[in-house]
């Protein structure tokens, strides 16, 4: 199922497909979170609120959807407006401006989300154990020791584990880069 | 700007810590959209032909979907009042 696009995906959450649900609620959950947390610096609770608006609304309006390849981009605006009407009730103050609302940068930290999701994609595509490696340390924050237990793998031997994953990591996105400038992009 | 600056190693960590997990809870009850609104499709379509059991919901809404293997959160709460029509 990871391996679907996002498009085939959205096509058999369409369909019925709970498990295809599953897996795009999986797939983009860290994404929505993410531009929440880190690009509205939403309180949790705020967060956890906005998060399953989000997620309850796609469900429901997924039919509405132009181009099931955009998804992405849908969900970020989605997630944006509501972040922003989050933040509009809690000012309770006259109607603000959504340029007022908005974060300095929010337009940067987009990006640099969206770069960061297709790094997230190429290391699924890497699969473990890199992937878990990668994943506990840097999105995670777990220790060398912690890691080590988890995975039965000698602390002492983590940090050139980890410089070998990201070397894996960066030519599987460059290898995906020149398969896609070999077939003229996607 | 080349492929190879572009994700040289250290921007590579940078982009991975950018998207740290939701909390589990948060991703189960999404994932559970579809079963919930199914759930609560038929509980109002029940609701709507049986009187009784429209009046239990609207006396004890909480224990009612607890009986249907439905956790009942303020969400849940709020949607079902809504379609219930209270």
């Amino acid at each position: 199922m990871t391996n679907l696009t996002d498009a085939q995906l959205v096509a058999r959450c369409r369909a019925g497909d709970q498990a295809a649900w599953a897996e795009l609620v999986e797939r983009f959950s860290r994404y929505v979170y993410a531009i929440a947390v880190q690009g509205f610096r939403l309180a949790e609770h705020d967060a956890e609120d906005v998060f399953q608006e989000v997620f309850a609304r796609t469900y429901t309006r997924l039919d509405s959807l132009r181009d099931d390849a955009a998804i992405k981009p849908w969900l970020a605006q989605l997630t944006r407006n509501l972040c922003l009407d989050r933040l509009r009730e809690t000012a309770r103050t006259q109607p603000t401006a959504d340029e007022e609302l908005e974060p300095g940068g929010f337009d940067e930290t987009l990006v640099g989300l969206d770069d960061a999701l297709v790094v997230r994609e190429a290391l699924e595509l890497l699969g473990d154990p890199c992937a878990e490696l990668l994943d506990r340390f840097f999105c995670r924050d777990e220790s060398y020791r912690t890691i080590g237990g988890a995975l039965e793998i000698p602390p002492g031997t983590i940090a050139s584990r980890i410089s070998r994953c990201l070397a894996k990591l960066r030519e599987q996105l460059e290898g995906r880069n020149s398969a896609a400038d070999a077939s003229g992009g996607r | 700007m080349s492929e190879q600056i572009r994700w040289n190693e250290e921007r590579l960590a940078a982009l991975l810590a950018l998207l740290k997990p939701a909390p589990a809870g948060w991703i189960e009850a999404a994932a559970e959209l579809p079963r919930l609104r199914s759930v609560l499709d038929e509980l109002v379509a029940r609701a709507e032909v049986d009187a009784g059991l429209r009046a239990a919901l609207v006396a004890d809404l909480e224990s009612a979907l607890i009986a249907e293997g439905v956790e009942p959160t303020p969400r849940v709460l709020d949607e079902l009042r809504q379609r219930l029509g209270e």
